[in-house]
């Protein structure tokens, strides 16, 4: 097993090598960051000197060696636009994700698992019907539209909620979040919900289906027989087996979560690492987004190494699986 | 029973076009559909206006509200936009670039998808692990994250958005013509063409790949829906469609910053056009799905 993890662990390096040179030899493909950042009134001195200064002057295959040295020492080059370090910049914005990312799979228990778990305990029922059928809406909507008539209905038309930004924050650990304020949870509260419907019918139709396939098991009825309260059936023995399922999937879906971040911080102007590479993007600023994609790309290898891991480690059919 | 029992005899195309009939639900998600098509593609002869064409927008109409007259005598039925635009036309015209797109990449896609799919089943071992390794790989990141990747590398453009679209999408169509590839060559009657000596392409094209069919076709309709909303995301987020060409997701985009002052049309009914266009795909998909599925078969 410990050779597995091994060559499991050599196999992440590779894709993470591969990812890097497919990132940056593609990265430097488009556009060329010089015509756009100097001036064109520079003269000829002035523009070899930024030039040089940027490194843009090497042959590529150097500039990707030099960009992989300092990326193994945790520098991935300078915002052409902020003139900062951009995995400084990134790490900034990424507490604002996080948070965002962190509610919106919170949100998706706290308001799939009660729907779901009523869809499936009457599953004839009118409401449980238009539950499952907003679930459908859930899935196929384009998120981005969703958060607008949001933005339209709470924000414009009733004014019962801040439409843009990340409202009032508090320092923790000397990082600004907006889950310390009442204005800063006030602000959350619609991104928040935009990012996490996909999920909430996601955990919705899992915890419907958990429902259905639980209830006929002969450890409900036992518990029924032995002459339990059936809210203590429903919310202790049935919920317990429920949940496993679903926090495996929502452990596997934060990382879309967070690259989904993308389109709600667009939509909320939340200032997150979504909205700093949407940004990025349009005006070209290279090293943010070679270190975004870096990010982002290491996070989810890592994500997928843990979940086969663990897997092997508490799943014994896929061990001997693996040894066959 | 449906419309075609008066037929005389039933073939598998009847069998299926009336199984598919059972559900009203899919048979209206259809008819929308065929319609939404027939609206796109007479776009420049049913609508009163070329949005495109300068000339015949009035700065004066801008943001315009649903219902009001033009300098030029025409209602705009659904109001303009800041450039004076009428919402209808330009939301046809959009709709246009969004089916086109959106079907367009999903056929391309299937094309590379089915073609490698196919491969890795019949070649098996190395060609297969290295093909379906890929397939992993990709399916594992999310798909706005593989998109907005290859846009920050391709730059804005439709052709871009089309290429973006078909890198997300080949890997779902890939898998499953594996999948389906593999349980199918088992079978007697790939073993009695291969007793014939026929050669491999035509035992691969015309008996292996039309039995893969019905699975590709319900994938086909979901791609389609999936690829028209990322490609409206992508456009509304500023990396898709350039602003002259502008698809649904783009209208939106422009229409956003006017919703915070109450000028909600010139987003909503673009919105409501997306809205309707992949709810109807995915009703017939869905219908599709439970027809085509050999498991559910009675």
């Amino acid at each position: 097993m410990i050779t597995w993890i091994v060559r499991r662990l050599i196999q992440a390096c590779f894709v993470v090598l591969a990812m890097t040179v497919i990132v940056f030899v593609g990265v430097h493909v488009i556009g060329n960051p010089v015509d756009i950042l100097i001036s064109p009134e520079a003269d000829q001195a002035e523009r070899a000197r930024i030039i040089a200064s940027m490194g843009l002057d090497q042959p590529l295959w150097r500039q990707y060696g030099y960009f992989l040295w300092d990326a193994l020492h945790g520098d991935l080059g300078r915002s052409f636009v902020f003139n900062e370090p951009a995995l400084r910049l990134i790490a900034q914005r990424m507490p604002a994700t996080l948070e965002l990312a962190v509610t919106a799979v919170l949100f998706s228990i706290i308001f799939g698992v009660p729907l779901g778990l009523y869809a499936g305990l009457r599953p004839d029922g009118f409401s449980a019907r238009a539950i499952m059928a907003g679930s459908i809406l859930g899935f196929s909507l384009p998120g981005f539209w969703v958060g607008l008539m949001l933005i339209m209905v709470f924000a414009v038309q009733l004014g019962w909620l801040p439409s843009t930004g990340r409202g009032q924050t508090e320092m923790l650990f000397g990082v600004p979040w907006s889950f310390l304020t009442w204005d800063g949870l006030r602000h959350m509260f619609m991104p928040a919900l935009n990012l996490s419907l996909f999920n909430i019918s996601l955990v919705l139709r899992l915890s419907r289906a958990g429902v259905r396939e639980t209830l006929p098991m002969d450890f409900v009825k036992f518990a029924r027989a032995k002459g339990l309260a059936p809210s203590r059936v429903i919310f202790v023995h049935v919920l317990k087996n429920i949940m496993i399922p679903i926090v495996t999937v929502l452990g596997l879906e934060l990382g879309s979560t967070i690259a989904f971040a993308v389109v709600t911080e667009s939509v909320f102007a939340w200032p997150g690492m979504g909205k700093l590479i949407i940004d990025s993007i349009n005006v070209l600023d290279r090293p943010v987004i070679v270190a975004y994609l870096m990010m982002i790309v290491l996070l989810f290898i890592a994500i997928n190494l843990a979940v086969d891991i663990l897997y092997m480690v508490l799943d014994p059919r896929v061990r001997l699986e693996r040894k066959a | 029973m449906s419309a075609t029992a008066g037929a005389n005899e039933e073939t598998p195309f009847r069998r299926f076009v009336s199984e598919f009939a059972e559900s009203k639900l899919a048979l209206a998600g259809l008819a929308v559909f065929v319609i939404i098509a027939l609206l796109a593609i007479f776009a420049s002869v049913i609508t009163p206006q070329n949005p495109y064409d300068l000339a015949q927008l009035d700065i004066m109409d801008g943001r315009l509200p649903p219902g009001s007259k033009s300098m030029a005598g025409y209602t705009y039925i659904l109001g303009t936009d800041d450039q004076g635009r009428d919402m209808f036309s330009g939301m046809l015209y959009g709709l246009r670039i969004s089916l086109a797109v959106g079907v367009g990449s999903a056929l391309f896609a299937a094309v590379v998808g089915t073609s490698l799919g196919l491969l890795a089943a019949w070649l098996g071992g190395r060609a297969d692990s290295a093909i379906m390794r890929l397939v992993d790989l990709q399916l594992s990141f999310p798909s706005i994250l593989v998109a907005l990747m290859i846009l920050a590398v391709l730059g804005k453009g439709v052709m871009n958005v089309m290429m973006a679209l078909v890198i997300v999408e080949w890997a779902y169509y890939a898998r499953t013509v594996r999948a389906t590839a593999m349980v199918e060559r088992q079978r007697e009657y790939i073993e009695a063409a291969e007793c014939l000596a026929l050669p491999r392409w035509r035992i691969m094209f015309r008996h292996l790949l039309p039995n893969c069919l019905p699975p590709m076709i319900v994938i086909a309709t979901q791609q389609v829906a999936r690829a028209i909303a990322l490609e409206a995301t992508l456009s509304f987020l500023g990396l898709g469609v350039p602003i002259t060409e502008p698809s649904l997701g783009l209208l939106i985009a422009n229409g956003y910053q006017y919703m915070l002052s109450g000028k909600y049309w010139i987003s909503f009914y673009p919105g409501i056009a997306l809205l309707v266009t992949i709810m109807s795909i995915n009703l017939v998909g869905d219908q599709l799905r439970d027809v085509l599925n050999p498991r559910l078969k009675r």
